[in-house]
């Protein structure tokens, strides 16, 4: 019997994960993929908000300019990257500049500080690839960059070494209540006791939260197809650039990431399918227009790869956090779209207080707070360099030319506390296979390390997880030869 | 710091043959760096033959045909490194390498030969729409799958783009027992050599299908079918043309990029349309001593054209090892590629510095058939060779004389164009 189980191992699921990791219970999250960060959380803007676009009073408000305060020293305690580079809402047209004071005044209002209204010129100063109509810009220092990946992973990592357990390719597929009041959850990997249960299933949500609810929640899968340009266009603009907002989101932005690419995007298109992560070339081409209004030469041929992913909508725009009326002792994270990543932090803090009053939970005397992320041999001196490979002759032995990384940091992503299993576990741990040549290079020498450490065939390696294996089976030549 | 007089970047055919050819001009003190387990690079995995019909006159595998050149290095005694990747080169030529035993490293380079080959274009830059599904692999990924770690990606197999190693892919595949259902190709010819086309598609009944893209993939996690379209003159997908292929893999042969972030940060002068550095008759770049040659330099059709351009990169960085190289003078000839010659390498001519014949090599943007090459100095043109026909897949080449340099003096421009029948 568990004490709460988390559905979902994405940016919410792990964020609760981690503070309920502070309290003496028994927690488990139960994901149906492979890895953590398979959903939502892996396809995204990858910046965190400042906060000012978010309805006056609403959670979604609240949640984002709290989780953006604390992102400074929650990156510090998991030593993952984050940096505040400042976002910039862009005015192409003059009739629309009093759309801008409505936005300063909301994020007045919803506590974002520091923001400026920029003139035309001062824009063009802070931006010179702004384009030429740039009118005016609405500028928030607070607005910052942040790697999802890594915030997700070390998050659950830091759970995990405080004794939350994770079961990975577990899905659940039905929940009912029993007699004393707990819950019985039936996944495909057997069946699974909990008092109490915290929905954070991303998109599947409302398929989660229908199995314990009459009243139906419903959630709309809002696609956004993104582009990911080279390094050498990482500098075309440094802060984080948005067109002002409409109804459907907060348009195509234009931004730097944390690890010095050039990220174009979203689209947002609403459809009906969960796993519906296809990239169109409507929405590809819709979203090089769209940046082409806001950011002048856009480098489009520089693009690596491009993506899609998911938000879950709600009708009413709002994040949904609360224990569901008609069935106590279930926790819903509901509608956690944009700005979900920024304000994950917060939503954690919020459920863990839920429950810790609740469930009176008491802190752990040992908690551990701080999590070192995969040692990077970029950052040292070249003597720092050859101490280290002297100890561990694997870090001199590079596998991901594009990115530098070193089967060091690769063995380090395996071994670590739930750790990579697959190509793309490793990608998203050590950033081998990120780069521009997208894993041409590395992917057979990774297929070999992790053949090696976690005693997989060849044929049971996968990109990640499921059935995406890499490779069908031996050729005829060494077939025979096995024979 | 360590110090050689000429460092190596690269231990495949354009490194290999560099270094025999500065030993041969006398120079002592060589170091091939290579990153792989052995020396020989791409060619490896190249375990069909075609390989060295210019060079030596009789058709190897890669494997054999590198094997030719990595037996001179260990006559010669030439030292190298395997496992090593070299991590920075600086504009005053010193080197910065790694490896498990040796750690991390400086070396002072009296001269540098960049010899760092190229990759392949990945699908991500291709901008294909669809799903992201395990399956899908540039052409040389699966060769190496294949041919080195000996294992089958799929069973059912498509094709898009008609580079050389897609082409040897879609024979490859086929031995292995594999269906290989088409090859598509977004421009309206074919980016391999004809005899590709013919031995590795043809003869076992393969469709090509030029002007034909994939607009949609299929399959959440693992690769289950893909969609073709003809583009029109735009490249733009006609609605109404699609075509659905069910298949477990897709291979992606779309260009292949020199690879030159070693270069980059070094400061060498790029080209933008060969992604190589600019270089002069010495296949030097705009740093001295530190020269071209290779994939890296420009993509090779032949291997053989390698191996001739590498040798002239070792003896010329010998010359300037040796310091027997002429001062670079501005009396430079520069050499312009228009109407139709996308490029030339080199760029740009010093006589004084020129052997008495220099190959110049080039592509055409088009197919040509029926036409010229036409070279002109200056307004003058002094050369007028027709050929039958001319494909981007193919490098075509014109040979200049010091000589006829000599006689013109004052020349300030070179041009190769491509012109027809009736032109003068």
């Amino acid at each position: 019997m568990y004490d709460v189980i988390v559905i979902g191992a994405g940016v919410t699921g792990c964020a609760v994960a981690r503070e309920l990791s502070r309290y003496k219970a028994n927690v488990c999250v139960l994901e149906k993929c492979e890895d953590v960060c398979e959903g939502t959380s892996k396809a995204n803007s990858a910046i965190v908000h400042a906060g000012f676009d978010a309805a006056q009073g609403s959670l979604m408000a609240k949640l984002n300019v709290r989780g953006n305060e604390m992102m400074d020293k929650l990156c510090e305690d998991l030593d993952i990257p984050f940096k505040r580079n400042g976002s910039m809402v862009v005015c192409i047209h003059k009739e629309a500049l009093e759309g801008l004071k409505d936005l300063y005044d909301r994020g007045v209002a919803n506590g974002v500080k520091d923001m400026k209204i920029l003139s035309r010129e001062e824009a063009l100063e802070m931006e010179p690839n702004l384009s030429d109509n740039v009118q005016g810009a609405l500028y928030a220092p607070t607005g910052g960059i942040i790697c999802p990946f890594k915030l997700t992973i070390a998050m659950a990592e830091n759970a995990n070494m405080n004794g939350v357990e994770f079961r990975f390719n577990t899905k659940v597929e039905d929940i009912t209540k029993n007699d004393d009041g707990t819950w019985k959850i039936r996944t495909n990997n057997g069946e699974y006791l909990t008092r109490y249960i915290v929905n954070a299933a991303g998109v599947y949500a409302d398929k989660i939260h229908n199995m314990v609810s009459e009243k139906k929640a419903h959630i709309i899968e809002r696609r956004g197809d993104y582009c990911l340009l080279d390094k050498e266009a990482g500098t075309h603009v440094t802060h984080t650039i948005f067109p002002q907002p409409t109804k459907l989101g907060k348009g195509v932005l234009v931004s730097p990431t944390v690890h010095g690419n050039l990220i174009v995007g979203p689209t947002a298109v609403d459809i009906e399918d969960k796993e519906g992560t296809n990239t169109t070339a409507e929405g590809i081409a819709d979203l090089q227009a769209k940046a082409n209004d806001h950011v002048k030469n856009l480098p489009l041929r520089k693009v690596i790869t491009s993506f899609a992913g998911l938000r879950a909508h709600l009708e009413q725009h709002d994040f949904v956090i609360e224990e569901v009326a008609d069935a106590p002792c279930f926790i819903d994270c509901l509608g956690i779209e944009s700005p979900g990543l920024s304000s994950s932090p917060a939503i954690g803090e919020m459920v863990g207080n839920m429950l810790k009053e609740k469930m009176n939970l008491e802190n752990k005397d040992n908690w551990i707070s701080k999590r070192k992320d995969i040692l990077d041999p970029s950052k040292l001196s070249i003597e720092e360099r050859n101490e280290l490979i002297k100890k561990n002759p694997a870090y001199g032995n590079i596998i991901c030319r594009c990115e530098s990384i070193s089967e060091g940091e690769i063995l380090d992503a395996i071994h670590r506390p739930l750790g990579a299993r697959s190509l793309d576990g490793v990608k998203r741990r050590t950033r081998a296979g990120m780069g521009r040549c997208q894993a041409g290079f590395c992917s057979p020498r990774t297929m070999e390390i992790l053949n090696r450490e976690l005693g997989l065939s060849y044929e049971e390696i996968t990109k990640s997880g499921g059935r995406s294996n890499i490779v069908l089976e031996r050729t005829k030549n060494q077939k025979g030869e096995q024979a | 710091m360590i110090s050689y007089d000429i460092v190596i970047v690269g231990g495949g055919p354009a490194g290999l043959a560099a270094a025999i050819s500065a030993r041969k001009a006398g120079v002592d003190k060589i170091l091939i760096l290579e990153r792989d387990k052995e020396l020989g690079g791409i060619l490896n995995q190249c375990i069909h033959n075609g390989f060295g019909l210019h060079t030596f006159k009789e058709e190897l595998t890669g494997p054999e045909y590198a094997q030719r050149f990595i037996t001179q290095v260990l006559d010669e005694k030439i030292e190298y490194k395997l496992h090593t990747m070299v991590m920075d080169i600086s504009s005053d030529r010193i080197v910065t390498a790694m490896s498990r035993e040796d750690g991390m490293y400086q070396i002072k380079a009296g001269a540098v030969i960049l010899a760092m080959g190229c990759r392949e274009r990945p699908r991500g830059a291709l901008n294909i729409p669809g799903y992201r599904p395990a399956g899908i692999f540039s052409a040389g990924t699966a060769q190496r799958l294949v041919n080195m770690e000996g294992y089958m990606p799929g069973r059912e197999v498509v094709i898009l783009g008609s580079g050389d190693i897609g082409l040897i892919m879609a024979r490859r595949m086929t031995l292995e027992g594999a269906k290989v259902k088409v090859v598509a190709e977004l421009m309206p010819y074919s980016g391999g050599l004809k005899r590709n086309i013919v031995q590795c598609l043809d003869d076992f009944g393969i469709p090509l299908k030029l002007s034909h893209t994939v607009v949609d993939i299929e399959g959440k996690e693992h690769l289950s079918a893909v969609t073709i379209a003809e583009v029109d003159k735009n490249m733009k997908p006609i609605p109404g043309t699609e075509e659905r292929y069910t298949c477990d893999t897709l291979l992606l042969s779309c260009g292949l990029i020199p690879e030159n972030e070693l270069s980059r940060n070094a400061g060498v002068e790029m080209s933008p349309v060969t992604s190589g550095p600019v270089v002069n008759e010495s296949l030097e770049t705009n740093i001295p001593g530190v020269f071209a040659c290779g994939n890296v330099l420009h993509v090779h059709d032949l291997v053989d054209y390698v191996s001739e351009e590498a040798t002239r990169a070792g003896a010329n960085a010998a010359k300037f090892v040796k310091g027997e190289m002429a001062e670079n003078s501005d009396k430079v000839i520069d050499i312009v590629a228009t109407d139709g010659a996308r490029y030339t390498v080199p760029s740009t001519i010093n006589v004084e510095r020129m052997d008495d014949l220099l190959t110049v090599r080039f592509r055409v943007g088009a197919v040509y058939k029926n036409s010229y090459v036409s070279v002109y100095f200056d307004d003058e043109r002094v050369m007028h060779n027709k050929k039958r026909i001319m494909a981007p897949g193919e490098m075509e080449q014109v040979i200049l004389q010091k000589e006829k340099l000599k006689e013109k003096s004052g020349l300030k421009k070179i041009t190769i164009r491509i012109e027809a029948e009736d032109a003068n």
